[in-house]
């Protein structure tokens, strides 16, 4: 089977690129933890992380220009993980017996 | 792609061209890595979890973290994902100087990184913040009358930190493995096994990188910053 788009060769500019705003939603996510915002301090950490975390696998990691195949099984890492934090999770939030969050 | 009298020396006899191999390299680190995004999946789980049932002793140990030293390593992992993006791209480009020089970048960077782990590990041991007989917790953020408000609240503050020696220590464990993997591709490099139509092993090796970088990407906020403010 061919494999013509094996060899896709990005422009460092990109890297830089995805670097700065790496660098930026760091510098964002500690500047955002010094103000009390209850619950949307934990969102906002967590969807900050999610959003480098997932640059830096379409970009850093290529996952972008890679075959169907790979994307599979990079959602599908995601979904598992999904499968054990909704199961784990959907157990303890529902237990009457303890005050939770 | 190259006929079959003169094919490429790093062709493995069971593959059709380069491409083929580098696609099946690159398929066979990812699922590698699904299995590691669920290893470390089940510890971020064992932390939702106690955070959820102990939010005010998870702030209280979270707020003796340093901060600014956690913020500095995570520019450095990032800067060293840098160089390890670079080092790939010297690699397809085929630039052996380019390609060690990033290569050495990444493992200065990921020394660096483990030498600030150092320096935070040994101020919880300094200020008997490991989880066992010696554990102690006395803050000026901590009054007693908390401590006497909730009698599990030092009990509940080992688990937080033993979640961190844990969390902290496995993907220390991961970088220095890392480091092990990038002397060896340093090696190859340095002799020109690595080249524009084979570079899969300096691919491969940056998909780990990259990932024990994301594992820090979300350790970071978890252990350091979402605790700030709980009550």
């Amino acid at each position: 089977m061919p494999t013509e788009h094996s060899d896709h060769i990005l422009p460092t500019r990109i890297y830089y690129t995805i670097f700065g705003v790496l660098m930026l939603c760091t510098y964002l996510t500690v500047q955002i933890s010094y103000f009390d915002l209850g619950a949307m301090n934990v969102v906002a950490a967590l969807t900050i992380a999610a959003l480098k975390a997932t640059l830096v696998v379409l970009f850093f990691m290529h996952v972008k220009y890679s075959t169907r195949l790979t994307w599979a099984v990079v959602l599908g890492s995601v979904f598992w993980l999904g499968i054990l934090l909704a199961l784990t999770l959907g157990d303890y939030l529902t237990r009457a017996w303890r005050t939770f969050g | 792609m190259l006929p079959d009298a003169v094919h490429h020396p790093a062709l493995a006899h069971h593959f059709d061209d380069l491409g083929q191999q580098k696609e099946a390299a690159t398929l066979g680190m990812w699922v590698f890595l699904v299995t590691e995004v669920l290893f470390f999946g089940g510890l971020f789980c064992v932390y939702a979890v106690y955070r959820g049932l102990y939010a005010s002793a998870f702030g209280a140990a979270s707020r003796e973290l340093d901060v600014t030293l956690g913020a500095i390593n995570t520019g450095v992992l990032i800067t060293s994902s840098l160089t390890m993006a670079l080092a790939v791209h010297a690699a397809q480009t085929g630039r052996r100087t380019a390609l060690v020089g990033f290569l050495i970048a990444t493992m200065i960077l990921g020394t660096i990184f483990l030498g600030i782990k150092a320096v935070e590990y040994r101020d919880k041991f300094v200020h008997h913040h490991v989880p066992g007989p010696s554990f102690v917790f006395e803050t000026a953020d901590v009054p007693a009358e908390m401590l006497r408000a909730d009698p599990g609240l030092t009990r509940h503050v080992q688990i937080f930190f033993s979640l961190y020696f844990v969390m902290t220590g496995l993907h220390a464990l991961h970088m220095i493995i890392g480091l092990g993997i990038m002397t060896w591709m340093l090696w190859w490099s340095w002799r020109g096994r690595i080249s524009a139509e084979y570079y899969s092993p300096i691919e491969v090796s940056g998909l780990y990188w990259h990932f024990v970088d994301i594992v820090w990407i979300f350790l970071f906020p978890l252990l350091y910053l979402i605790g700030r403010h709980a009550h």
